[in-house]
Parts: C-alpha cells; sequence; structure tokens
C-alpha cells in the first residue's frame, strides 16, 4: 500500500511539475504548480513530516500560489513570446542538464543507504522538538530569515507608496 | 459486539469512516439552506417555505400537516430541481475551469473535517479518547492549510466565467480570505500558548485543547471563550469572513455584483458551491467551539466526566464508551447547529460592510488588535507558567 501510494504521488508530482515547465497557457501552469506542490505535501506525509506537509500546504500552495494565479489571471498573461534556444541560453541550458544527468547518475551508480533508516520519529517530526531546534540550533537563520522578510515588507511598502505619490502629483 | 469491524482491513475501514462522516456533513449542508430560509422568515415575521409536501406525508393528520408548514420537504425539492434543471454551459467560459470550480471548492470544505474531532469516550482505564477521522497533532494547522485552498474555487469560477462581475467577486474573494486569515491565526496563538503549558507533550491538535477546558477548577473548567475572550471575538469575525457570511458578504454581494463568481453557473455546479459554503460554517463552527466553546463538555464548569458521572446515579448505561461517544456527539453537533443558528441571526441583524470597509477592518482594526491580544496573552501566560 505504502508503495503504490509513494508511487501515485511521486509520479503525480512528477507530470504536474513537467507541465509547469510544458504549458504555454500561464493558468494552466499555475495550476499544476498548485498540484505539484500537493503531490508533495502527500510526500511529506508519507514520510510522516506532518508538519511540513501542511506548512507547504499554507504557505505554498494556499498563499504564494493564489498570488501567483491571480496575478497571471489579472494581467491576462498569454504565453506569446517563445523562448528559443539561442547564445547563451543554449549554454546554460545544456550545463544544467549535464549538471542534472550528473547529480542523477551520481546517486544511482555510487549512491547507498549505509544503514536502514532509524525507526524512532526523525527530529523536527514532532512539533515539540521542530519549535525547541527552531530556538535553539537553528535561532540564527530564522532571526536572518526573519530580517529578510522585513527588509522586503518594508520594500512593498515603500515602492507601493512611491507609486500612489507619483499618481498624486499627476 | 463490534469485533467483525475491526476484522475489516485498515484502508477500506478508513474510507468507510470517510464517508461515514461525508454522509453526515452533506446533508446537514443541505437543511441548513432550508434553516437559513425558515430562520430568515421567522425573523422577518413572515411564514416562509411552507407549500412542499409528499403525498402520503399530507394524508398523515396533524403531522403531515405540521411537517408541511415546517417546511422540511422544500429540502428534497430544491435537491431534486437541482439535479434535473438542464445543466447550462454559457458559450464564452473557459470549459474546463468552468467545471472544475465547484468541484475544487467541494474539496478542502470536505477535506477539513478530516482533522476536527467531534466527540469523545472514555476506555477501560478512564481516559478520553477523542473521535475523530485523524487524530493529527497538527490538527489547526491542517484545517489552515486546507481551508486556505479555498480560495481557488473562488478564483477559478471567477476567472473561467469569463464576464465581468464573477471576476470582480473573485478578486474581492481572494483579497478577503487572504487578510482574515492573518488574524485569525494570530487569534489562535495565545490557546496554543496556554495549552502548551511546560513540560506536556507539545501539540496542535484540538483534542489537548478540549480537555485543557475541562479540568477541575475555577480556571480549569472555564471556557477559553471566557478565558480569551477578545481571541474568541477576533476567530469569530475572521470566521464570518472567512465564510462569505454577512456582514462580510462582499465577495456575494447580490445588490452590486449580481451573484458574484457564481453568476453564471446554475443547477448542480451552482449547488455545489452552497454545500460547500455551508460545509465550511459547519467546519468552522466546529473548530470555534472546539478552541472557545469547550468541545464536546456539556456546560461551562461542566465535563464530559462529570456529565457522565451525573447521568450515571441513574442511567445504568450511562458509563459504556457507546453512549458516552453518541452523548459526546450529540453535545458537540448541538453546539455547532447553535453557532450556525448564530451565523444566520448574524445576517438577519448587520448590513453589509462595503468593500472598503472590509479591508479596513481587517488590516487596521483586527490585525492590531490581535497582535497586541497575542502580546499580552504570551506575557500573561509566561508569568503565570513560568
Amino acid at each position: 500500500m505504502a508503495q503504490f501510494l509513494f508511487l501515485l504521488f511521486a509520479i503525480f508530482t512528477v507530470l504536474c511539475a513537467v507541465g509547469v515547465v510544458v504549458n504555454k497557457n500561464a493558468v494552466n501552469a499555475s495550476i499544476c504548480l498548485i498540484l505539484c506542490l500537493v503531490g508533495v505535501a502527500g510526500l511529506f506525509v508519507q514520510l510522516d513530516a506532518y508538519l511540513l506537509a501542511f506548512v507547504l500546504l499554507l504557505v505554498y500552495a494556499g498563499a504564494v500560489a493564489a498570488l501567483f494565479l491571480f496575478i497571471v489571471m489579472l494581467l491576462d498573461v498569454q504565453g506569446k513570446e517563445s523562448f528559443g534556444l539561442r547564445g547563451f541560453r543554449t549554454i546554460a541550458g545544456f550545463v544544467a542538464f549535464a549538471l542534472l544527468l550528473a547529480g542523477i547518475g551520481s546517486v544511482a551508480l555510487k549512491g547507498q543507504i549505509v544503514s536502514s533508516p532509524p525507526v524512532s520519529v526523525a527530529e523536527g517530526a514532532q512539533l515539540k522538538l521542530y519549535a525547541y531546534q527552531l530556538f535553539t540550533t537553528y535561532l540564527l537563520p530564522v532571526q536572518i530569515i526573519g530580517f529578510l522578510l522585513l527588509i522586503s515588507m518594508l520594500g512593498v511598502i515603500v515602492l507601493s507608496k512611491k507609486h500612489e505619490i507619483a499618481e498624486d502629483a499627476k | 459486539m463490534f469485533d467483525f469491524y475491526f476484522e475489516i482491513p485498515l484502508v477500506i475501514r478508513l474510507i468507510l469512516q470517510g464517508l461515514a462522516v461525508i454522509m453526515v456533513i452533506f446533508p446537514i449542508a443541505g437543511a441548513c439552506s432550508m434553516a437559513e430560509r425558515k430562520i430568515a422568515a421567522w425573523i422577518q415575521d413572515r411564514p416562509g417555505p411552507n407549500r412542499a409536501v409528499v403525498p402520503w406525508v399530507a394524508w398523515i393528520p396533524f403531522i403531515g400537516k405540521f411537517l408541511q408548514r415546517l417546511g422540511v420537504f422544500h429540502v428534497m425539492a430544491d435537491g431534486g430541481k437541482m439535479l434535473f434543471k438542464e445543466d447550462s454551459l454559457p458559450g464564452h467560459v473557459n470549459k474546463f475551469y468552468f467545471v472544475l470550480a465547484p468541484i475544487v471548492a467541494m474539496i478542502p470544505a470536505l477535506t477539513t473535517v478530516v482533522a476536527v474531532p467531534f466527540g469523545a469516550y472514555f476506555d477501560t482505564a478512564g481516559k478520553l479518547i477523542p473521535l475523530g477521522l485523524a487524530p493529527f497533532d497538527i490538527g489547526m494547522l491542517a484545517v489552515f492549510a486546507v481551508s486556505s485552498l479555498g480560495v481557488y474555487s473562488a478564483i477559478l469560477a471567477g476567472w473561467a466565467s469569463n464576464s465581468k462581475y464573477p471576476f470582480l467577486g473573485s478578486v474581492r474573494a481572494s483579497a478577503q480570505l487572504i487578510s482574515y486569515e492573518l488574524s485569525m491565526t494570530l487569534a489562535v496563538l495565545p490557546v496554543f500558548l496556554w495549552v502548551n503549558a511546560p513540560g506536556t507533550e507539545g501539540t496542535m491538535g484540538f483534542a489537548r485543547v478540549v480537555e485543557f477546558q475541562s479540568q477541575p477548577g475555577f480556571l480549569g473548567g472555564m471556557w477559553f471563550g471566557f478565558l480569551m475572550p477578545i481571541s474568541a471575538f477576533i476567530f469569530l469575525v475572521a470566521l464570518f469572513a472567512e465564510t462569505n457570511r454577512q456582514p462580510f458578504d462582499t465577495v456575494e454581494s447580490e445588490s452590486d455584483l449580481v451573484g458574484s463568481f457564481h453568476t453564471e453557473y446554475g443547477a448542480f455546479k451552482w449547488g455545489l458551491f452552497f454545500v460547500a459554503e455551508y460545509s465550511h460554517m459547519i467546519v468552522g463552527s466546529g473548530v470555534f467551539m472546539l478552541l472557545f466553546g469547550g468541545g464536546w463538555n456539556p456546560l461551562p464548569w461542566v465535563s464530559l466526566a462529570t456529565a457522565v458521572e451525573f447521568l450515571g446515579t441513574f442511567l445504568p448505561f450511562a458509563h459504556a464508551p457507546l453512549f458516552v461517544g453518541i452523548l459526546s456527539i450529540a453535545i458537540f453537533m448541538g453546539k455547532v447547529l447553535a453557532m450556525i443558528f448564530f451565523f444566520m441571526w448574524v445576517r438577519w441583524t448587520l448590513p453589509r460592510f462595503r468593500y472598503d470597509q472590509v479591508m479596513k477592518i481587517g488590516w487596521q482594526k483586527l490585525l492590531p488588535l490581535s497582535i497586541a491580544n497575542l502580546l499580552f496573552y504570551a506575557i500573561a501566560i509566561a508569568l503565570i507558567q513560568k
């Protein structure tokens, strides 16, 4: 059963991820992105990482992707401009593809699971442990991310305010 | 007695349990639409729906007439009408997303029930076991996460309808839902700060919250609605906004947006939007009652255990797990239905806010209030629990 569910969610996630890249219609692509996030959340649930699964849904599928979809619809973005493979893009594309192949190849050839995964619940899966880790081991990253978010928030305020003043001046 | 049930494979058992819950939620959501019309009539001092009747029921003296006047058969008449009406598909819509939107509305509405416990019983050791589909320890987060997906139905429906008013409605819907989610999340944090006292196992589950409200003593038995009235108030206001109920009905305001995102919908697809709205109300009321209304405890300072003990003095079967389970579910459902009545009562009491007022209340009043509330309780809880 677990194997079947894993395959189901894994194939679903990959297909949706491909759909995001392939779809020319921006709305279809955003819907694929949301479904892909839901698939990843399903995989997290199978790993017993409920917290991660639901935080992923809450933040990305519930808020960020909604904003994407919303803006795509509001601006009525159409996939008119086609991204041809030329010049620097070609090189970058090939390099990225080669890196991906190298990564997969190294995992497939050299990667091995040294020991069977521990039976006990992983650190961070339980809410209390997770919170404890955030306030001790990962305190600095949390603070830095908080600071980054604050800066971006201030940036948004400044940008939107500027726009308003310019319009008033007109 | 029920051993045969536990011999069924787990997967099938879980599917059966899920279906059982859906089979309760779905008819209640349908009945709520009826109750809405009847309560509206009652508040406006008019008879309301009182015509539809099944012939063979009409033959029963008194009772038949009474049921007809009560309007209970209008539910069936409405449902039948929605099913058999022509399911028109306007020519100018994006067909795929137009059909998808009502389905997307239903999925989060019915999925949130998974994390909400709706009753409890005592096992042989006297330990309280909550009844629910999935006893997560992150119940609250799960409800927030899944219900936040509900915004897509409004966005998709409004966009796919390819017409002006539905699109305006969906723009309002997404802005309103995202705005009030913030205050709602901040409003429940004091509850979980208080529940996760030092030394306890950390949890975001509802069962623990109810357990905390059924302790002995003055402070222990106090429902969180009394202990944290501002949190409860913010949560309630945000709940009205999240479920698009009046006075936060700007999303659907008939007077300026025709019918908003479901303007172009008809027949059963339209019905699905309504069932989804009522399911959201039922789950939202359930969450409110679990967090601030004592869950399955019958009265403030009277826990389920006390009530069962009292009933045990004259009922021999009062301690049976089956009886306790049914009793707790009945108490909880009673509270949820009372809450839904409150929703309908408010609808006919307060006028609809203008859209700019909705945004102003959300961002300039509710959000600062909820942050101040969180700070106050964080300090107070830190001082009390040391």
